[in-house]
This record gives structure tokens, sequence and C-alpha cells, in this order.
């Protein structure tokens, strides 16, 4: 068995596994922990595809920082809030299942169609990858999409204002109140 | 190795001067508020005008580049086209700054978020004027969306914020139906370049089906942006209830804007498909001018029936749409500027009427307006006039030309259709002239009577007059323009 297939072999049943957990848990940070625990996993698979950039990005970006964020809202909201179990839309349930199994059914189809049909090159890693993989992602993203990516922090500063502005509103002033009760 | 990647890659960023001029400005401002929060608003009004003329003067700069024709790998245009886009909507800017200045003072509101907000929405809509790639539209399209969201919830009042969380929600559902659009044009050619999608299905090396599904989709995302029926849905609630100079922005703005980029998407890109989507496009145009027109002489408020009425404006373009070429894109140019002029100035009498925050807006306030003040009547039978399409305005001239392209594209039924929808819509328009001139007013409440707002509606008021008299001034510079550089 070459390498990767031993990382591969050893790493999946803990993802699959962390997931489960994370499912079944009724404690809102026991769950966001083996959300943790999964990111980290899926990150090692990075690393055995050959995509190290990624591989640190997940464990950054996503075992990072959006979990941070997420432990941060749950303590906003409390961590020993009761969740509701009560379902508000009927028929949820039913739906959700036929969904479910049509995507299940849809995800098995193509993973059957491409197993031994389309591969992709025999050289994949070579012809993507030239002079490294963060070297090629780097010239990706700061040559042709040089822009695309500049534009994308306008779209972040945008939205930064937006959720100022909303949060932050003054009780309505007695001007407009004097306008609405003239009508 | 290193050497390689340490030489400064040759970036051109020429084209993208007005929106870095725009964005610029708008941080400018940001700051200048959030560090001096005692700062004057005519001193930030002051600074985003002339953000707003340093963009168009870069924009002028930019009408005779002699660059490369790809610059930044391909992702923005720098033809006329785009110059004379982002000059229509760099004006629609300036007066939508105007009118909220003075509206957000006098309904005691006003909030410095509001000019950075219109600046960033502003340079969304200039970049999507001249965006060349798909994702590159996207992200335009969502800049301009986000800001334009926030700024109809910038109010407290409760209509203001349920517009906003309208528009969001729907706008959300469109940006899906684009996204999907983009992903199915990547399928069927393998590109996002609008350049190489039309190599792409001219060589017919990209699949049929999936560039038709592209089309499809795309349509609907930008028929949720003009509001073309029936993705019009959320138009007269958010018109209604974002603040008057919002809804000038937006009414104004967003549909030049889109426009530009739908004309760009269908001429460039998809313009080996001109027989696929012609059909589509005529069958929308026509059931946009009449749902439209029908629809506007069912409202009792005013910002509702110029809402409707900017939905049937969406079909007449759509109309000039259907004759493919410079013809028809030059046509819809003149008519994008001239509905741009005077939709800006109805809304802006509309504000000047409310006099204050939104309380006066229903149709029965209209009456008797002549009594109250000749001005406010006389520009807004104007602009109603040029809505309808009556010369001497630039309404008239705008509709023929869509016409008079539509019919060399042998596409009369349609223009047949537009013809009788205008006069459908005419009712309407007219009732409210009746209004103001036959009725005795029902109240004592007064117009806004500030002299400078007043100043700033009749600009448009003149330009509506003089191309509706003298339309050979911009008809040349827009047949310049017509041509799209790809």
């Amino acid at each position: 068995m070459a390498p990767d297939q031993i990382v591969f072999w050893v790493f999946a049943p803990v993802s699959v596994g962390s997931a489960v957990a994370m499912l079944f848990q009724r404690n809102a940070i026991h769950a966001a922990l083996f959300l943790i625990v999964n990111f980290f996993t899926l990150a090692v698979f990075y690393l055995v595809l050959g995509a190290p950039f990624l591989f640190a990005v997940q464990i950054i970006v996503y075992a990072g920082a959006i979990m941070v964020l997420f432990l941060f809202v749950i303590m906003l909201l409390g961590v020993d809030r009761e969740e509701s179990l009560v379902e508000r839309l009927r028929g949820q349930r039913p739906l959700a299942i036929v969904l479910g199994l049509g995507l299940a059914a849809e995800i098995f189809v193509t993973a059957r169609a491409s197993l031994g049909l389309a591969r992709g090159p025999a050289n994949f890693d070579e012809t993507v990858n030239v002079g490294g993989n963060a070297q090629a992602l780097s010239h990706v993203l700061f040559r042709d999409y040089f822009l695309p990516f500049e534009v994308t922090s306008i779209l972040l500063i945008v939205a930064a204002i937006a959720a100022m502005v909303l949060a932050q509103r003054r009780e309505r002033t007695t001007v407009e109140a004097a306008g609405e009760a003239e009508v | 190795m290193l050497a390689q990647f340490l030489i400064h890659p040759p970036i051109q960023l020429g084209p993208i001067g007005p929106e870095l001029v725009l964005t610029g400005t708008a941080i400018v401002v940001l700051l200048g508020a959030a560090f001096n929060p005692r700062i004057g608003h005519s001193t930030l009004l002051l600074v985003s005008l002339l953000g707003l003329a340093g963009a168009a003067l870069v924009s002028i700069g930019l009408w005779d580049w002699g660059g490369e024709l790809t610059v930044l790998a391909g992702m923005v245009a720098t033809d006329r086209f785009a110059v004379v886009a982002r000059l229509i909507l760099l004006g629609i800017a300036a007066m939508g700054l105007v009118y909220g200045y003075h509206y957000f003072r006098r309904s005691g509101e006003a909030r410095a978020e509001f000019y950075p907000l219109v600046l960033f929405a502003t340079a969304g809509m200039t970049l999507i004027a001249a965006a060349a790639d798909l994702i590159l539209v996207f992200l335009a399209l969502e800049i301009l969306s986000l800001s334009l969201y926030v700024l109809t919830g910038i109010s407290a009042r409760l209509s203001s914020v349920e517009g906003s969380m309208k528009y969001f929600l729907l706008g959300a559902f469109s940006s899906a139906f684009f996204l999907y659009g983009v992903a199915m044009a990547y399928g069927a050619t393998g590109s996002t370049r609008l350049s190489a999608i039309a190599h792409a299905l001219a060589g017919q090396t990209g699949s049929l089906g999936l560039a038709l599904a592209a089309v499809a989709f795309l349509g609907i995302g930008f028929g949720f942006k003009v509001a073309a029926v029936p993705f019009h849905m959320w138009t007269p609630d958010v018109y209604q209830g974002a603040p008057t100079p919002v809804t000038a922005f937006m009414a104004a703005g967003t549909k030049v804007a889109a426009f530009a980029a739908l004309i760009r998407v269908l001429e460039t890109s998809f313009q080996p498909l001109t027989l696929d989507w012609t059909p589509l496009v005529w069958t929308i145009a026509a059931v946009t001018v009449v749902a439209g027109s029908l629809i506007a002489i069912a409202q009792t408020d005013i910002k509702r029936m110029l809402a409707y009425s900017s939905i049937a404006h969406a079909g007449f373009v759509l109309i000039a749409l259907t004759a493919a070429g410079q013809d028809g894109i030059s046509a819809a140019l003149f008519y994008l500027l001239a509905y741009a002029l005077m939709v800006l100035g109805a809304f802006g009498v509309v504000m000047l009427v409310s006099a204050r925050g939104e309380g006066r807006t229903s149709l029965a306030s209209y009456a008797g307006l002549y009594r109250r003040s000749r001005l406010l009547a006389g520009l807004l039978t104007l602009f109603l006039l040029s809505l309808a399409g009556i010369p001497p305005t630039a309404g008239f001239i705008a509709k023929v030309n869509v016409f008079r392209a539509a019919v060399a594209a042998g596409h009369w039924p349609l223009v047949l259709v537009g013809v009788l929808a205008s006069v459908v819509a005419a009712f309407f328009y007219i009732r409210v002239m009746v209004l103001m001139y036959m009725q005795e007013p029902q109240d004592d409440a007064e117009p806004d009577r500030s002299p400078w707002p007043r100043v700033a509606v009749a600009v448009p008021a003149v330009l509506t007059l003089l191309f509706g008299v003298f339309p050979g001034i911009v008809l040349g510079v827009l047949d310049k323009a017509a041509i799209l550089r790809w």
C-alpha cells in the first residue's frame, strides 16, 4: 500500500466518525469541537492530494477563524440554551428525506460514472502545479484573476459598512414621527 | 526560478481608473466621517461630488484608449460603450447624492454612511458596465446590490426596512440564478471570459444545450435586476419603501448598469446565438411593456405608479435589444439616458412634494399642486410627458429610435405592442396632470420650498428638453459608443 493510501485509511474513519458524532451532539460546544476535528482531517486529505496551500488555508481559515466565529456566536446566544425541537414547517421531514435520497443517488451515479471513465490527465499534478502548488495558485490569483480578487475586497468593505449601518440605528426622530402623524 | 516570480507582473490600471477614483473617494469620506463625527455633511457631499467629477474625467480620458485590447487578463473592456455608460451612471450618482443630502437633513435621518454607500454602489455600477468576464460581472452586481439593500433600509421606517428585506431576499435569489448561469456558460465553453465564450460558441466547440441554459439563467438574473416581467415582483415595494432619493438613484442607476451589462453579455459572448435569444428577449419585452403599463393604472401611490412605469420602460429597452447590432445598442443607450433623466426628475419632484420624509406620496396629495407650486407642477408635467413619450421631450425621441431600430430588424409586431402599451401608459401619466391642474388641493400641506433642490431637479428637466429638441448633440456620441470592442 502506498503511503498516501495508508494516511487516507487512517484519517477517513476519523473524518466520517467526527462528522457523524457532530450530528448527534446535544451540546452546541461539543458539536463545534467535533467539527474542528473534521476540518483537520479534511486538511490532511488536501495534503495527501498534493495541495499544501489548501491544507494550510483549511486549518487557518476553517479550523481557526471560522470556528472561533462559531464559538463566539454560541457563547453570545448562551451555551446552555435549549433548542426548541418542535418543527414549525409541516411536511419538512419527509421532504428532506426524499430530497436527501435524491442527492445521495445523484452523487452515487456521478461517482460511478467518473470511476475509470473520466480520469484526469495522467500528470495532472505536474501540469497544474507548475513551480509548486502555492506559486501556481498565486499566479492564477494575482495575475489572471487579479481584478476579481481585489474587487472582492470592495464587496467586503460594503458588507462591513452594511452591518454597521443596520446594527447602529438611532431611535426614530421626532421630525419624522411628526411627518407621519400629519398623514 | 525565484526571479521569475519576483518580476513585477505588468498590471495596467488605466481601464479601471474611474472605479479606483470612486472607491478611493468612498474610503476617504468613510474615514473622514469616522474620525471626525462632527464633520459637516456638506463637506462629505462636496468631497463625494469631487470624486464623481474625477471619475468622470478619468472616464473621458478612456474615450481614446490606445492601449491593448486585453487588459487585466481580459477582465475589463476598454471600449467607448463602457465610457458612455460610466458617464451616465456618474451623473445619476451625483443627482442621487444631492437629493439624499437634502432629504435626510430635512427628515432628520442624516447618516454619514449614505455618501460612501452611494459611491460604492456607483463603483459597482460603473464596473459592471465595463466588465468583460462573467465573474467580474457577478462581483460588480453584488457590490451594487449589497450597497442598495442597505441604502433601501437606511431609514428606520418600517416600510423602508421591509423593502430592504424583500429586496435582499429576492436579490439573493436572483444572484443564485445568475451564478448558475455563469456555471453553465463555463460548462459549455470552458471559460467565463465573454470573448472566449463567443469564440467557443462561434467555432461550435462548446455544448449548445448548456450554452442555451446559460443564456436562460443569466437572463433570469438580469431580468430581476432590470425589473422585467415576470421578475418584477420586488420593484413596487422596494421603490415605495426606500427613501425617495435612494429610489431615484437605484431606479435610474440599476437599470442603466444592468442593461449595459446585459447588452455586453448578449452582444459579445452570446452573439453567435443571436437567433436563439432574440425570441426570448422579444417575448419578455412584449409581456413587460404590457403588464407594466396595465398594472400602473391601478396604482394610488405615485412611487408605486412610477415603479410600474419603470418596469414598462425596461420593456422598451428590451425592444431595442431585439434589434441586435449597432443600431439596437445605440437606441438602447439613448433610451437609458432619457429614462435616467426623467426618472431622476420625477422622483426629485416627488421628494419635494412630500416635503419631509415620505408622508405625502399618495396620488391624492397631488391634487391642485399647480396652486401650491407652479414650478413643481410644471417640472413634473415635463417629466411625465417625457415618460409618456410625447414631443418635444427626450422620451419621445428615445421611443422613436427604439421603434425604428426594431422595425428595421423586422420586429414590427413587437413595435405595435409597444405603441399600444405607450398609449395605455399615457393615460395614467395624464391622470396625474389632470389632478395637478384641474382639482382643488385637499389639504393645506406645503411642498418643500428650499431653493437648491429645485435647481437640482431643473437640471434633468433642461436636459430632457434639450435632448428632445436637439437629439443630434448626443446621438453622434452614442453611435460611436455603440460598438463593442472584444
